[in-house]
């Protein structure tokens, strides 16, 4: 069963709900998707034990053969390869590595060069399985890395992924091919508006969801009002606590501070296997 | 004009609050909302459209299924896995590369205009804003905040405004660059917790990697004064000037419930410091 945590606004406590589920189950494997901005590790301290690079492949013209036709920057649709008189430039930041520019060249003048745009970090604690992407700083493309990190699933394991904030690219990348989501929120306007989007996007991809509220208490009741009308369970609510928002500062995750805590995570996580299931 | 780009790396540290508190503040500032992924500023602002531009991303691929011989050239070539072994094309996968049109021997795949979102223009009680949404499960967020700024600078050339307010996305990828390349400074909002240091030393290195002056807002410092130490210390290091320490207040949340930003919702202690770090950020703008 693979489980994602996604929630549209930012902030709202993906981390704090998928890592907190990862220590009250133990035996899974977690993947932090959120590759721009990995904060997962803060709270489940694995000790990394390796890495791997994640590469992407970026053409270099042979100058002995290109004769400026001018047929791969035409075809590119990145807008990563430009002619001009007797040279031609590459722009790596910009090639989605389609393989389209030596497709098109008649002279055959296109190589391929590696190009390292993140790492994939591995490591364990407590029974789970941790595995973490990081974008290098600069680099503008989140998907490869996410794909390379999601290669690492094993489907014959339970699996957390946390997913990092927003709706496009690298979130429907992140969450596709998962069998539940948990859309994490706040009960503001902010969180409201944002949630309704991530609603859009795990129903778009026929993905099974719930929602957690998180500080709870803050705002008004209409996130809750929103979920009942259409119909979308609640499977948790925070409350809004000085205390619990000062655990987070300092990398202390709630299951390990409360066995309540611990109690409740490991419900929510039993009702979405059992909802799985069916 | 000067432009100025909020952002924050972590998501939700009070990027949006603070740049809707700015709009009471700027005298003759366009607005621009780049988190175009997940937009909020319109839910302070009100905005009233004047001008709706469709945003067309990158093309997709449209399979003619009554052409298509299955010969599986498009699932060989297609190095984005968009396309399934029985010929299925899975659109949020799709980049828009024309791989497949172009090896396909019988023409069955076309390379088409995808309907990817909306560009506004609008006008507000604190003057003109440029804002966006994306459509679900779409791509190219990056070209769209491009097409905001776009907008937001002939917006500011037309009014004769001498400053551009940006708020930015969260992370450092491909929309979190979009909104800050070519800018004369970015204010990153972070928060005491170490997940808030983490993402803001990345993304402090993502401004001095596009050579982006940078300065620093302390939110909520105070739920954690050791960890605001650790920032303050961190930043003095750098030689990265914090301009504002503000203090966690539910009164935020109150204004942003009746569609106000804080400084015209309140008077107390939190506006006041948001008034001060205002002053500052002014003073650094003028000398850039």
């Amino acid at each position: 069963m693979i489980i994602s945590v996604a929630s549209g606004k930012g902030g709202t406590g993906k981390t704090t709900i998928s890592t907190n589920l990862a220590l009250s189950t133990g035996e899974v494997q977690f993947l932090d998707c959120d590759v721009e901005e990995p904060n997962a590790n803060i709270f489940l301290k694995a000790k990394i034990k390796g890495y791997e690079e994640v590469s992407l492949n970026i053409p270099e013209i042979d100058k002995k053969k290109c004769d400026y036709c001018g047929k791969c920057s035409e075809f590119c649709a990145y807008n990563a390869l430009a002619v001009v008189p007797n040279n031609i430039l590459v722009f790596p930041e910009l090639c989605h590595s389609c393989g389209g520019c030596e497709l098109v060249c008649p002279k055959n003048a296109v190589n391929w060069n590696k190009r390292v745009i993140g790492i994939i970090e591995h490591g364990q604690t407590n029974g789970i399985d941790f595995y973490q992407g990081l974008l290098n700083v600069g680099e503008s493309q989140a998907v490869p890395v996410i794909k390379a990190l999601k290669r690492k699933i094993d489907k014959s394991k339970n699996v957390i992924i946390d997913v990092p904030p927003g709706t496009s690219c690298p979130v429907i990348e992140s969450i596709s091919g998962s069998d539940y989501c948990i859309l994490v929120t706040e009960p503001t306007p902010f969180g409201l508006h944002d949630l309704r989007l991530a609603v859009d996007v795990v129903r778009h991809l026929n993905i099974p969801f719930g929602v957690v509220i998180n500080r709870d208490g803050v705002g008004d009741d209409k996130v809750e009002f929103y979920c009942k009308k259409e119909n979308i369970p609640v499977l948790l609510k925070i409350p809004e606590r000085k205390k619990i928002a000062n655990l987070y500062s300092t990398g202390i995750a709630l299951v390990n501070e409360s066995h309540e805590w611990h109690e409740m995570f490991g419900l929510i996580y039993s009702r979405i296997k059992e909802e799985v299931s069916i | 004009m000067k432009q100025l780009t909020v952002i924050s790396g972590k998501g939700g540290t009070g990027k949006t609050s603070i740049t809707a508190a700015f709009a009471s503040l700027a005298k003759n500032a366009v607005f621009a909302d780049c988190d175009v992924d997940a937009a909020d500023l319109h839910l302070i602002f009100k905005p009233e459209i004047k001008k709706t531009m469709g945003f067309h991303g990158l093309k997709v691929a449209d399979i003619d299924k009554e052409k298509c011989i299955y010969c599986k050239k498009c699932f060989e070539s297609c190095k984005f896995d968009a396309i399934t072994k029985d010929i299925h094309l899975i659109k949020q996968s799709c980049e828009g590369c024309g791989v497949c049109a172009y090896v396909c021997p019988v023409d069955a795949i076309a390379m088409v205009e995808r309907d990817s979102g909306f560009a506004y223009i609008s006008d507000t009680r604190f003057g003109p804003m440029a804002h966006a949404v994306l459509n679900t499960a779409e791509e190219a967020s990056g070209k769209l905040v491009t097409v905001v700024r776009e907008n937001a600078k002939k917006l500011a050339e037309e009014k004769k405004k001498d400053l551009i307010v940006i708020d930015g996305p969260p992370g450092i990828g491909c929309p979190v660059i979009a909104s800050l390349t070519g800018v004369d400074l970015v204010l990153v909002v972070t928060e005491p917790t170490l997940s808030g240091i983490h993402d803001l030393e990345r993304i402090l290195d993502v401004a001095h990697h596009f050579s982006i002056p940078a300065f620093v807002c302390i939110n909520k410092y105070d739920i954690n004064v050791d960890n605001t130490y650790k920032i303050e210390k961190f930043c003095n290091e750098k030689n990265i000037e914090v301009v504002g320490k503000l203090s966690y207040d539910t009164v935020i949340t109150k204004a942003m419930i009746n569609q106000k930003n804080i400084i015209e919702f309140s008077d107390g202690k939190l506006s006041r410091e948001i008034r001060e770090m205002w002053n500052k950020i002014q003073e650094m703008i003028r000398k850039t």
